[in-house]
């Protein structure tokens, strides 16, 4: 089971189609058969250009593709997708994505930090910066590609 | 744009692997995860609190954190040992969620200078059965997942 990067950029993607609420609803909606633009516009106080946009959004996540009935274009929802995000892994991937994000942010805040700027930060759990060295056994190997 | 994150699970084996590069480093990306101050604010689920009880990352080190959700009364502790440090190069761990008991993982970090500044790190975890590694994953999940999955979750089985 392995996710190559292009499959991590479509999660990315349907997740933050997800992030919004009129989106969300809009896949509820969708969760009980296709409808149209209007039909989907009806319960939000917001324009149906608007709604439109949220649907390209959804869209362009692969979550919902539109047919091409010229006269309804009705919105249907792609249940391959939503399946692929109830998927274990894919939400462990994602729990890691998030951190190693903020991890960026932290590194990015902070490009210059380096051991010895955490010794100069108050810390009030213990830690030493030295960690002396454990030897040259090299311990549990992790498989690497590209070394 | 970010880097994108692997993860390899084995059909068949309790194992883990995760690799991920940064464009940093390697000593920074190091010191992000032997620094308390640093972990807490990267290490754990948006959305909630991270309490470092203890974080000693040295060889025969150890630690103990909780994920406290902001309001809520329910903690999440974690706690494990640090078996060996190098400096900006490796670690192994072990990693137990106290809401499961005796079922440890042990993780090794490698960190990778790639030169110009990048670094790869892999993880590679071992849990002690493959029951124990999908079951540690689902209530990690518990904890991990983004605000909006829960919703879509009820959104799908409504």
């Amino acid at each position: 089971m392995i996710l190559d990067p292009s499959a991590d950029d479509r999660l990315d993607r349907a997740f933050m189609a997800l992030a919004d609420p009129v989106r969300r609803g809009i896949i509820a909606r969708l969760s009980r058969g296709p409808a149209t633009v209007n039909e989907l516009a009806e319960p939000f106080a917001i324009t149906k250009q608007a709604v439109s946009k949220h649907i390209q959004v959804l869209e362009s996540a692969g979550l919902v593709t539109r047919t091409r009935d010229a006269q309804r274009r009705p919105v249907h929802l792609d249940a391959a997708t939503l399946e692929a995000l109830t998927a274990w892994i894919d939400r462990y991937r994602l729990i890691h994505e998030q951190q190693f994000r903020a991890l960026d942010a932290l590194l990015a805040q902070d490009p210059g930090h380096d051991a010895a700027a955490s010794v100069a930060l108050d810390v009030p759990i213990e830690h030493r910066g030295d960690t002396p060295s454990a030897g040259q056994q090299t311990g549990p190997i992790t498989k690497e590609t590209g070394q | 744009m970010t880097n994108p994150v692997t993860i390899t699970a084995p059909e068949g084996l309790p194992f883990i692997d995760i690799e991920r590069e940064f464009d940093v480093p390697v000593a920074a990306v190091f010191n992000a995860h032997r620094d308390p101050e640093l972990v807490k604010q990267w290490l754990g689920p948006n959305g909630y609190e991270m309490t470092i009880e203890r974080w000693d990352f040295v060889p025969q080190g150890g630690y103990r954190y909780l994920h406290t959700q902001p309001g809520g009364e329910e903690a999440y502790a974690f706690n494990g040992t640090f078996h060996s440090v190098r400096e900006n190069e490796f670690a192994i761990q072990t990693f137990e969620y106290e809401g499961f008991p005796d079922v440890v993982a042990i993780e090794s970090l490698r960190f990778e200078d790639l030169g110009g500044g990048r670094t790869r790190l892999s993880i590679h975890s071992t849990y002690p059965s493959l029951e124990a590694r999908d079951g540690m994953i689902q209530s990690n999940m518990e904890l991990g997942v983004r605000e909006g999955y829960e919703r879509l979750e009820g959104l799908l089985a409504a």
